[in-house]
């Protein structure tokens, strides 16, 4: 997936603010590969990018890289702050080190890659978008997450998929606990057959027959007064 | 045998208990605080006499125009009057009122808002100027729509239920407002009260960064807050870089929430706005960062008052539905159908509106006329402005802006305390050093 050639257009970010690289990226027809080198931990880098470019970025990121992205494939080849690809709307975004949270938060479209682990809420509210973690995920993680399917390599925290919606999640490790009103659900072959679409999407060899699926109950969807304890 | 009732146990904590009792489930109700708050009815205008001169009502000038978002560089909304519509979503809306509320808007120059559910393409066509909440649920946010907008509004309450999430009941949830909203069709949509990816003022800061950055600098982007701490809520959106604050209070409007929320939690408008006005003031940046104040305002007399305690401007939600014909008494054998009557209806988050504009029932809807209900709503918005005109005049005042607390006095001792103005007759103000 490393996007640099000779015809990369390399920016600085050690010499040029980031509001100098996102210009250039919104501009119309941008170049079609970009390399970001001296991220050092920046937010906001590669955000709004609506164009079908390759951006690589050689370094930590802070909050919000990749935010909002459609058709744009970025590749961070180090850590993520918070809410790498919030909101992508298409495209992809992978990084090879491990993410903070929120990762994909309402992402509703487009594949993100986190080769390492993810902190808490990875995938909150996600709306359609796919999320592939190599390694583990934090707390939280698919909170009431609506449309899309999350994929987790190694293990899952406390309270996954809490008050999910139509979502699916696949786990290969252990989950600490499961959410409000969400349940595993049985593995069929359509299922497999989805995951390792996903996992050779992302590049992943994992054998799919090793993961379990969970997904929403559907017992929260009509407010009910049984359900006062649920929460 | 004379009858007596109970205060404390009065007809509505009655009826509330058996309710409770027979159904097992809270109440969930639209509008907003019916209780009795103080208010701006509490504060009565000094017009010019002898220390002050007026201005001749009809033939000097006093301007309403009001600049918002210009703060960081971006493109601010220049609206000619004072006075915006609040948020509201389509969902808890139909899609003819929130085109007729464009329609209102624009006929008098000023912005209209969307809510938590997208933005439609008809409000967007006939906005002039609209401004795109940005909330914890993001449903139908894409950043399509975010740099179509002519301000963001980043959402962090409301005045009906601050620190809670919206609510919208299965029976509103049509096909369309599930596709937006990337739910199932007819299920009861809870939407969370916290943002997806950050949290507290640090993070916020960060995120009106990136809202900056996915629309290159070009958008201004305001902070909306319930309120409740409306010094500390204000001064720490000015300090995340907030253009604008919305400041929401307890008797703004809702189309769908606990009732137990409406009533208790949150303060009313006019205790809040001082205490926002001193962060402002305190951080060097009022009239800089400006002062949208919502939450029971119906006349130019309450927008007046508002700006002279410090708003810049104000937002209308509830009556600009009225202005749209909610409650009105042509439906007077539908309300009662429903068990309620004009002046009483409340239900908007039961789908069945027969005004057609908290419903999303084709049928009820299409009693809604988008071009005759923006006539109406800009109807109403030039006569708040004209009555606003005509007491700033009266207080010798060019400009709406002009207007300022000493033009005030309360009625009540609770209203001198919130408004810190002076209680009427005399020069005390509680609590006042």
């Amino acid at each position: 997936m490393d996007v640099v050639t000779t015809t990369a257009v390399t920016v600085d970010l050690a010499a040029r603010p980031v509001r100098d690289l996102n210009a250039a990226l919104h501009a119309p027809d941008p170049a079609p590969r970009w390399r970001v080198v001296n991220p050092a931990g920046a937010h906001n880098v590669a955000v709004g990018v609506d164009a079908p470019v390759a951006v690589q970025i050689d370094g930590p990121v802070g909050y919000y890289c990749a935010g909002m992205n459609q058709r744009a494939d970025v590749l961070v080849r180090g850590n993520a702050g918070t809410g790498l690809a919030e909101n992508i709307m298409s495209g992809s975004v992978r990084i090879t080190g491990s993410a903070s949270q929120s990762v994909a938060a309402s992402g509703c479209g487009g594949l993100v890659v986190v080769d390492g682990d993810t902190g808490a809420r990875c995938g909150i509210a996600l709306r359609g978008a796919d999320v592939v973690v190599g390694g583990s995920v934090g707390h939280m993680s698919a909170f009431m997450a609506q449309a899309g399917r999350i994929v987790v390599c190694g293990d899952a925290g406390h309270s996954l998929g809490d008050s999910i919606y139509e979502a699916r999640l696949y786990v290969r490790g252990a989950v600490a606990s499961l959410g409000t009103d969400c349940v595993e659900k049985p593995m069929l072959g359509e299922h497999l057959a989805e995951l390792a679409g996903l996992l050779t999407w992302a590049g992943r060899d994992e054998d799919p027959a090793a993961f379990r699926r969970y997904g929403s109950a559907r017992r929260l969807y009509h407010f009910d007064s049984a359900n006062h304890t649920a929460y | 045998m004379q009858l007596r009732e109970s205060a404390t146990f009065d007809r509505h904590a009655i009826a509330a208990i058996q309710r409770a009792a027979d159904t097992g489930a809270y109440r969930i109700r639209g509008w907003g605080a019916k209780r009795p708050l103080p208010h701006f009815d509490d504060l009565l205008f000094l017009g010019a006499s002898m220390s002050r001169y007026p201005l001749e009502g009809y033939r000097e000038r006093c301007g309403t125009d009001v600049v918002l978002g210009g703060r960081h560089g971006a493109t601010p909304l220049r609206l000619e009057v004072p006075v915006t519509i609040a948020g509201m979503s389509f969902g808890a809306l139909s899609a003819p009122a929130k085109e007729a509320l464009g329609r209102g808007a624009s006929a008098v120059g000023t912005s209209t808002t969307t809510g938590d559910g997208g933005m439609t393409p008809e409000e967007r066509e006939h906005s002039t100027s609209l401004i795109y909440q940005y909330l914890p649920s993001r449903y139908g946010m894409n950043p399509d729509d975010l740099r179509r907008a002519d301000a963001i509004e980043v959402v962090l309450g409301q005045g009906a239920k601050p620190g809670g999430g919206g609510m919208l009941l299965g029976q509103k949830i049509s096909d369309r407002v599930a596709a937006m909203r990337t739910l199932p069709t007819g299920i009861d949509q809870r939407s969370p009260s916290r943002h997806p990816d950050w949290t507290g003022p640090d993070d916020l800061a960060i995120k009106i960064e990136e809202l900056r950055e996915a629309t290159d600098r070009r958008t201004p982007v305001f902070v909306k807050i319930g309120a409740s701490r409306p010094y500390y809520d204000t001064a720490l959106a000015v300090k995340a870089g907030a253009d604008a604050v919305v400041l929401d209070g307890m008797q703004g409007g809702t189309a769908a929430t606990q009732e137990v929320f409406i009533e208790h939690v949150g303060i009313p408008t006019l205790a809040a706005i001082r205490p926002a006005v001193d962060a402002l003031e305190e951080l060097g940046v009022h009239r800089e960062v400006q002062l949208v104040v919502s939450g029971g305002v119906r006349t130019g007399a309450d927008v007046a008052k508002a700006i002279a305690l410090g708003a810049d401007a104000v937002s209308v939600g509830t009556a600009a539905l009225i202005a749209l014909g909610d409650n009105h008494p042509r439906y007077a054998a539908d309300y009662e159908r429903l068990g309620s009557a004009p002046g009483y209806y409340e239900d908007f988050q039961d789908g069945r509106d027969p005004a057609g504009i908290t419903t999303q029932d084709p049928e009820l809807t299409g009693r809604l006329d988008p071009v005759e209900g923006g006539r109406r709503v800009a109807n109403y918005l030039r006569v708040l402005t004209m009555e606003a005109q005509t007491i700033a005049r009266a207080c010798g005042k060019s400009h709406l802006h002009h207007l300022e607390p000493e033009d005030l006095v309360a009625l009540t001792v609770e209203a001198a305390a919130m408004a810190r103005v002076p209680l009427a007759g005399t020069g005390w103000i509680p609590g006042a050093l």
